[in-house]
């Protein structure tokens, strides 16, 4: 990594940017620009044709991405998406409460995730889906949230994926904590060690935990990547409502390296999610991030964005969609013919199937569950509760009531 | 044979008992807690070099070092909010809100994740973590730091609360609360600190979640927790000059409570006043209050009576005399319950 005096001073090099003291009026805009439009320092290795471009810089963490290694990065999004789909229409069909989609941004999720090592723990969001399918956590055992059966049902530490969280920002101090952790115990410093990823939104960027966050682990040197997920939208306010600056700027204010890549580029998300974890287990950390994409969906099944934004921008953002690109680079090199994605599409209609065989089987939770693990050592008070309303609640058991 | 043994006994109890303030005795208890568990650190603002604005932490950083007692930066969300991460990591972080009404910017945290993480995960990650919260009035302090806001945490499922009221159980409660699996909340009562006792490191405590009865009488109870447990005291000592006993209960677990002793005094004596600085509406007086009259309303030869602060902010602290209940105020009520 270069020394850190090089992030905490000097000016930002090329990229429009609105950060003198007394902007100009063009330099505002400027910034305002810089914050929705993916500017000359976004790491691409993958245009949207699915034209590998050469980069010195961030070729060398993906030098051993084999034709091989590229086709299961696409089955991984393909069945991401398969999934995030089935359970949208579940949604529909009233077998969810509500679904909280990722169309659009598979890349963003499953370079970062295919760039974790077994020993790295990771924070999400609630939108994470395709971080959970690389930490092996299974598609049906995030149903239980969105079904209302529980709030979250694997196991956190085994999976090494903490469960979804849902205020906007507290998951990055947890994680901030977590990697603090990771250092006291002097689990850094070589090619073994941890690190910890903490996956928020743009506008997640506007909270003061995640300002905490940024400062907790700078000023502990904590091994941990601030993977922010810039998807243009925070529900119906755009990036312009939370900062004039492109986000992966803020992290030279807080004396760390910030890296804007394409969130549809799932091979660049790979290479700068490989270099930041690489920085941080080496003892390097924190680093920051920026996954330039779009939620090409709704903020959730609840949500309607033809209030707030235009068709052709979503129309614009298809022709990056993060899948196609892979899917003509793997055609125009001849590493993958048509068997090959007629089968992985196979396996996609299988998940999805197993999946809402899945969802609509789910028992409802028993009473008890209200009143389980609440506490680790007990509550007599509530368990006197529990009792009372169990006793009550039998009375109605079998009664027609 | 028997007096020599005795004698020994009593010399052992001797040399393991000294006189010590309540807050030296919180310093004494975090010390006992760090060498029993390396994985306990200490995470607060100005806790380390400093030792702590009222010294509980005092000396702390310099024998467990800089990794175990944690200057932190300047934020409440981030003290709790990295705790969370470092219990889950498997530390037992103790961290210091340094005045009761600083923790508002941590209350998101703490309800949000510190409260309900155990009962998220199914039991499958726990949180054993303190949060220690010097509250209360009565040192003139500027606006902020006199606060007693135990009912909010109280009224938060997950989350354990408990006050000292001395220094003997300081010791003990602290090293409990520790060792508690669950987050517990951990009141201190700030203007007894200076508060002496007569601490033996070879007792046996009582569990943390107990109340007890301080002092014994027959004519009303007094139920009290943290700083307002010796106002009870005096005012119990005072009404016996008088020929009236009362008997003193402190409450020392705020939730869950202990009440089997209170509905004992109550079935006992018909009559009971609960104590607190929290203003009065929706306080845990208001909930003794409830849980008593549901329990002992054929005891009851009145209405609970609640003595406690006035439901305004906290006042500028030349009236804090005035917001604070003191031995008039108790004993008026007293007066008033008895002569109903």
């Amino acid at each position: 990594m270069s020394s850190p005096e090089q992030w905490t001073h000097p000016e930002p090099g090329v990229g429009p940017a609105a950060t003198a003291a007394t902007p100009t009026a063009e330099q505002v805009i400027a910034g305002l620009r810089a914050t929705s439009e993916g500017g000359p320092e976004l790491v691409q290795l993958l245009t949207p044709e699915g034209e590998r471009v050469p980069d010195s810089r961030w070729d060398p963490y993906v030098a051993d991405i084999t034709a091989e290694d590229l086709r299961g990065l696409y089955r991984d999004m393909v069945l991401t998406r398969r999934v995030d789909r089935e359970a949208n229409a579940l949604q529909r069909q009233g077998q969810l409460g509500i679904w909280v989609p990722l169309l659009g941004q598979e890349a963003a999720q499953v370079g970062a995730g295919r760039a974790l090592k077994p020993q790295d723990m990771v924070f999400p969001s609630y939108r994470e889906h395709g971080v959970a399918w690389c930490r092996d956590v299974h598609p049906t055992e995030l149903l239980g949230i969105f079904r209302g059966t529980d709030h979250g049902s694997w196991d956190p530490l085994a999976k090494r994926f903490h469960l979804y969280t849902i205020v906007i920002g507290n998951q990055v101090l947890n994680a901030a904590g977590y990697a603090m952790g990771q250092r006291f115990e002097g689990k850094v410093g070589d090619d073994d060690g941890e690190a910890t990823m903490v996956f928020f939104g743009d506008g997640a960027t506007s909270q003061g935990d995640v300002h905490e966050g940024f400062v907790w682990a700078s000023v502990y040197d904590a091994p941990l990547v601030f993977f922010c997920q810039n998807n243009q939208w925070a529900i119906s306010e755009p990036t312009e409502r939370q900062s004039r600056l492109p986000l992966y700027q803020r992290a030279r204010g807080y004396g760390f390296p910030g890296v804007r890549v394409d969130g549809n580029d799932v091979l660049a998300s790979l290479a700068v999610s490989r270099w930041a974890l690489d920085e941080c287990r080496h003892g390097n950390g924190p680093v920051l991030i920026e996954a330039f994409t779009y939620r090409m969906d709704a903020h959730t099944t609840t949500d309607d964005p033809t209030r707030y934004r235009l068709a052709d921008e979503l129309e614009a953002w298809k022709l990056k969609d993060p899948i196609e690109r892979v899917r003509v680079n793997l055609v125009r090199h001849e590493n993958a013919d048509h068997a090959f994605f007629d089968e992985v599409q196979a396996e996609a209609d299988q998940l999805a199937a197993e999946l809402r065989e899945f969802c609509v089987n789910m028992p409802d939770p028993p009473k008890e569950r209200m009143f389980a693990h609440v506490y680790e050592d007990g509550n007599p008070v509530l368990a006197a509760q529990r009792d009372a309303y169990l006793a009550y609640a039998s009375g109605f058991e079998g009664g027609g009531h | 044979m028997a007096t020599p043994v005795m004698n020994q006994a009593a010399d052992q109890a001797a040399a393991s008992t000294r006189t010590v303030t309540l807050g030296k005795s919180l310093n004494l208890g975090l010390r006992a807690a760090m060498e029993a568990d390396p994985k306990v650190i200490v995470m607060g603002e100005d806790v380390g070099k400093l030792g702590g604005v009222f010294r509980i932490t005092d000396g702390l950083q310099k024998d467990f070092g800089e990794q175990r007692v944690l200057d932190t930066p300047l934020a409440e969300s981030g003290i709790i909010g990295t705790a969370v991460g470092l219990a889950i990591r498997g530390f037992r972080p103790v961290c210091e809100i340094q005045f009761d009404g600083f923790i508002f910017p941590a209350f998101d945290q703490i309800v949000s994740q510190v409260a309900k993480l155990h009962y998220r995960s199914q039991g499958r990650v726990t949180l054993p973590m303190v949060i220690r919260v010097p509250f209360g009035g009565g040192i003139g302090a500027v606006e902020h730091h006199s606060e007693s806001p135990e009912s909010y945490f109280a009224h938060t499922a997950g989350l354990k609360v408990v006050s000292c009221s001395n220094a003997v159980d300081a010791y003990w409660m602290i090293q409990q609360a520790i060792r508690c699996d669950d987050p517990v909340l951990f009141f201190e009562p700030k203007r007894r600190y200076y508060e002496k006792g007569e601490l033996d490191v070879g007792a046996t405590p009582d569990p943390l979640f107990s109340s007890r009865v301080l002092r014994t009488g027959t004519a009303a109870t007094l139920v009290s927790y943290g700083p307002s447990v010796k106002t009870c005291l005096e005012s119990a000592a005072a009404a016996a000059e008088e020929g009236t006993e009362l008997e003193v209960i402190d409450l020392r677990a705020l939730s869950p409570m202990d009440l089997t002793p209170v509905f004992e005094s109550v079935r006992k004596t018909g009559h009971l006043v609960v104590v607190s600085e929290a203003p009065e509406e929706a306080s845990l007086a208001s909930e003794i209050a409830a849980r008593v009259q549901q329990e002992c309303f054929y005891s009851l030869e009145a209405p609970v009576l609640r003595v406690t602060g006035f439901d305004t902010p906290y006042p500028p602290s030349k009236l804090e005399e005035d917001f604070l209940p003191d031995l008039d105020r108790v004993l008026d009520a007293v007066d008033r319950s008895l002569g109903w």
